[in-house]
């Protein structure tokens, strides 16, 4: 066990955790912030992307050890009222059905849009292709994205 | 009406609350002091709630709470559900709050998701909840104002009186029609007055969703919590032997690991009760991540199971009988020889018209294809998980189930008290398809919660929730049809079977359409559990006829469109046999609708298109999908889906799930597959088993429905089973090649096409 300051959502956290504890269990046990969710343990389908300084990142696969003073940015610190751009564009496009995969589909669309504002379909499909749904919304996830990218 | 108890308790319709707030009659209208409220002016939360039936309860302000009955996977029947209880109650949609209901069945009726049934079965009865309290609002009214309530008019929460100019929103009578008595008849609005059914209303948990709030019983978190893992047995065939706790006690945060057994000895299945591994280990501790690590660590030891059996109750109230489960280590490549055995047996007879042995005899020409899928995972993205708190002589449960009622008995019988004590809450399902009306899981956390004393949420692995089975089975048909030297159809064969189950629908269509028809079914018995995934049995078994009609109707020399509309003519004039399972005027008006709109006459140049049309869960659905070769790789450019299933309650979100079968069709068409080694699944996690991802989903999909006013039937999976034969006709187009065994991806690579 060893006790860790994180810069988390823009407030310091502090958890006693093992080394090795990935960042998406110490998000989901520790600090109660169950928005990233676990779908494979194996970086393979994205439901658990949150932001490390900006760049989409699969919690599961990042030792709590390996973070530092780096920003972590998880769904619930996307926007203080739900009104991020691309928040809105999911609502607009009314894109999820089960909902258990848009919280890391919306976080690496919003870390696209955030480094490249106007992506063309193929740098859209490069950076969501990371991120399964299994109720098949991906249509609806790519026309959210360029409403999105219109709205920023 | 004669629906009226069917789902409403007249008992209960006297609420404790709405009896306390007395028959308090407001004749000040604030609606005479205000100017009617714009659109985005919502209401608060009101002080007091008025509940008129076990659906809808009304606040003094006018708002409106509705609950949604059935558990929601995605289907989005948390919305639809109550736009059908709101429509009829004739409230204003921005005003209404809508709460999931927990399982409740003295309250409501089927809490039950599967089967594509929720919006069809629960029409009636929510239309008649709604009508009910609007009519005991209108009673109270009447009363208050002292007019007749046949002169009062309801429209988006406000009851008006002409003659006298009266006006009240709901709101201001809801303590007095609480206390009314529950009219024996009311009136169902005509369908075309409908305002809110009809019209696209946003999900109302999408904030939610959007912004990460705790929705899912994976997110369930109390004060004391446990955190459990499990191990169940690497193969089917398997059972434990021993472990050894030792091997993990030192472990960080973990505090216990003991075997479960999920049913009591002499328990009495029912149809649900569907458990691969009935004992397995719990690994229980302080946070998932280090139960996860101990299960690493577990050293455990497995060995062969016997031959075991069980009663289990028949589905839908059917006897029970007695289920074998065989011993052994099974594989697929067994399987695939002991299936292509059966091909060549006879099966087992389950339709016969005319005398198809002497069409065949007669031909000029035979065409015959087998069709073969193997097992899928669901792989829903939320791994199997439950919340359970056990204490003394009661439970409470919480977590994603299709089917509370189906596992009430069970987890009473297992926990050793009556079922009245077991609370079953209905948390979001991240995802179902089939797989959560098997709700072991809940049986499971349960039992460790009991164990332990304390609350507890088990969470399984990715790898425990793909290799623990209940998948698809694996199936096989072989279709025949004689020609003659004109191409004329004289005799059509299906002869299908599977692992461990047939997939034969005899009576479907081209049954009804053909003057000569044989039908067979045969089945292999197997240790690998299997159980309902989106259109069971039809989503093997529409690919392989639709993808069998293609190429017979290119044998004769047909437009496939026009073949099959010339197949549903004959079905709708002068029907063969009987109990044909479809309405041949309601089938051809999809394919008439999908030629139309994918404009299907005016082909474009390289573009391949592959048509196909099924009949399931009450519906109608005809697919036409357009694929392309680009850069040497085969691209699904567009999907067009006709849709006949009646009145569509949320269009938008209609679409959506339309769209999602249709991608959850090309992915499984292409990509899904499971296989066994030893009993072992050889795929555990997404790294092996490939589904389809955002690059492989068609650039565009349409989905349009038939307007036919008629009653509203299934959408889940009708829209899931034409895909596979849409796909498989339009590759054929692009390759040359037919498809006859799925995945089609290793195929296509075969022929240096990527994927
Ligand atoms: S849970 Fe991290 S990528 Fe699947
Ligand atoms: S919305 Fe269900 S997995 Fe994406």
């Amino acid at each position: 066990m060893a006790l860790y300051n994180l810069n988390i959502n823009g407030k310091t956290q502090q958890v006693d955790v093992d080394p090795n504890t990935p960042m998406l269990w110490v998000l989901r046990d520790h600090l109660d912030l169950v928005g990233t969710k676990f779908g494979c343990g194996i970086a393979q389908c994205g439901a658990c992307t949150i932001h490390m300084d900006g760049n989409a990142m699969r919690s599961c696969q990042l030792p709590v050890s390996s973070v530092g003073d780096s920003k972590i940015t998880t769904i619930e610190g996307l926007s203080e009222s739900g009104d991020h751009p691309v928040q809105q564009a999911w609502m607009e496009h009314d894109v999820p059905q089960c909902g258990y995969c848009q919280a890391g589909q919306i976080m690496s669309a919003a870390a696209l849009l955030a480094q490249n504002p106007n992506p063309s379909d193929t740098d859209i499909d490069n950076a969501m292709n990371g991120n399964l749904c299994r109720c098949g919304t991906y249509t609806r996830i790519k026309a959210a994205i360029k409403t999105a990218s219109q709205n920023l | 009406m004669s629906n009226l108890n069917t789902n409403l308790d007249r008992r209960s319709f006297l609420k404790v609350s709405a009896l306390a707030g007395g028959g308090m009659m407001l004749s000040f209208s604030w609606l005479a002091g205000c100017k009617p409220s714009t659109k985005e002016e919502l209401l608060a939360m009101p002080k007091e709630w008025f509940e008129l039936n076990n659906y809808i309860k009304i606040g003094e302000n006018g708002a409106v709470t509705l609950y949604s009955p059935n558990p929601e996977f995605g289907s989005n029947v948390k919305t639809s559900m109550p736009m059908i209880l709101a429509e009829e109650l004739d409230t204003d949609w921005k005003n209404v709050f809508v709460e999931q209901a927990d399982f409740y069945p003295e309250r409501f009726d089927r809490q039950f998701t599967g089967g594509s049934q929720g919006i069809r079965q629960g029409w009636k009865p929510l239309r008649t909840a709604g009508a009910t309290a609007r009519a005991m609002l209108v009673a109270a009214a009447a009363q208050t104002w002292n007019v007749p309530a046949s002169e009062i008019t309801t429209s988006a929460g406000i009851l008006e009186h002409k003659g006298s100019g009266k006006k009240a929103h709901y709101g201001e009578v809801a303590s007095l029609a609480a206390t009314l008595e529950v009219p024996e008849e009311v009136q169902l609005k005509d369908v075309n007055t409908f305002t809110i059914i009809g019209n696209s209303k946003r999900n109302v948990d999408g904030q939610k969703i959007v912004t990460g709030k705790p929705l899912f019983g994976i997110d369930h978190k109390v004060e004391g919590m446990k955190y459990a893992a499990i191990v169940h047995p690497p193969a089917f065939g398997m059972k434990l032997k021993s472990f050894d706790k030792s091997s993990v006690s030192g472990m960080p945060g973990v505090l216990d690991v003991f075997p479960i057994n999920v049913f009591k000895e002499d328990y009495d299945r029912n149809f649900f009760d569907t458990t691969t591994f009935p004992e397995i280990l719990a690994i229980v501790g302080n946070s998932t991540w280090e139960v996860m690590q101990a299960k690493k660590s577990l050293a455990v030891e497995w060995e062969n199971a016997p031959e075991t059996s069980f009663s289990m109750a028949g589905f839908g109230g059917r006897p029970s009988t007695q289920v074998k489960v065989p011993a052994g280590l099974e594989n697929t490549v067994a399987h695939k020889a002991r299936m292509a055995e059966y091909i060549q047996k006879n099966g087992t007879v389950v339709r016969r018209d005319g005398n198809p042995e002497e069409g065949f005899k007669k031909a000029a020409k035979v065409i015959e294809r087998t069709y073969t899928v193997p097992f899928l995972a669901h792989n829903t993205m939320e791994p199997v998980n439950c919340f359970a708190d056990v204490k003394g002589d009661k439970a409470v449960i919480y977590g994603p189930t299709q089917a509370p009622d189906f596992i009430r008995n069970t987890i009473a019988s297992s926990l050793g008290m009556p079922k009245e004590n077991v609370q079953i809450n209905l948390a979001r399902m991240g995802g179902g398809f089939g797989i959560r009306a098997y709700s072991h899981h809940m049986v499971e956390a349960a039992l460790i919660s009991q164990k332990i004393q304390a609350p507890v949420k088990m969470v399984y692995s990715r790898e425990d929730d793909m290799t623990y089975g209940i998948y698809r089975p694996t199936y096989s048909a072989t279709y025949r049809a004689a020609l003659d030297e004109n191409n004329n159809l004289l005799a059509f064969h299906v002869k299908a079977g599977g692992i461990p189950e047939s997939p034969l629908h005899a009576n479907r269509f081209p049954a009804g359409a053909i003057d000569n028809y044989l039908a067979e079914s045969w089945d292999i018995p197997s240790n690998i559990t299997i159980g309902a995934f989106r259109a069971p049995r039809s989503n093997f078994i529409a690919g392989a006829e639709q993808s069998f009609l293609d190429e017979l109707a290119e044998a004769m020399g047909k437009d496939p469109i026009e073949f099959r509309l010339e197949l549903l003519k004959r079905a709708e004039t002068n029907p063969v046999g009987e109990n044909n399972d479809y309405v041949p005027k309601r089938y051809a008006s999809v394919l008439e609708l999908v030629r139309d709109k994918s404009n299907w006459n005016s082909p474009q140049a390289n573009v391949s298109r592959g048509v196909s049309a099924y009949f399931c869960h009450n519906s109608y659905v005809a697919e036409v999908v357009d694929t392309v070769i680009k850069d040497n790789q085969p691209v699904v450019e567009a999907v067009y889906a006709a849709v006949d299933c009646g009145i569509v309650v949320n269009p938008d979100a209609a679409r959506n799930m339309g769209e999602g079968a249709i991608v959850d069709g090309l992915g499984n068409a292409f990509f899904g597959e499971m296989a066994f080694e030893n009993g072992a699944p050889t795929k555990t996690n997404f790294d092996k088993y490939r589904m389809i991802r955002h690059k492989e989903a068609p650039k565009k999909i349409e989905v349009h429905f038939v307007d036919n006013g008629e009653d509203p039937t299934g959408l889940g999976e009708p829209l899931f089973p034409p895909v596979f034969a849409a796909l498989a006709n339009s590759l054929y187009k692009a390759t040359g090649k037919r498809y006859y065994e799925q995945p089609f991806a290793p195929q296509l690579e075969m022929q240096n096409l990527k994927m």
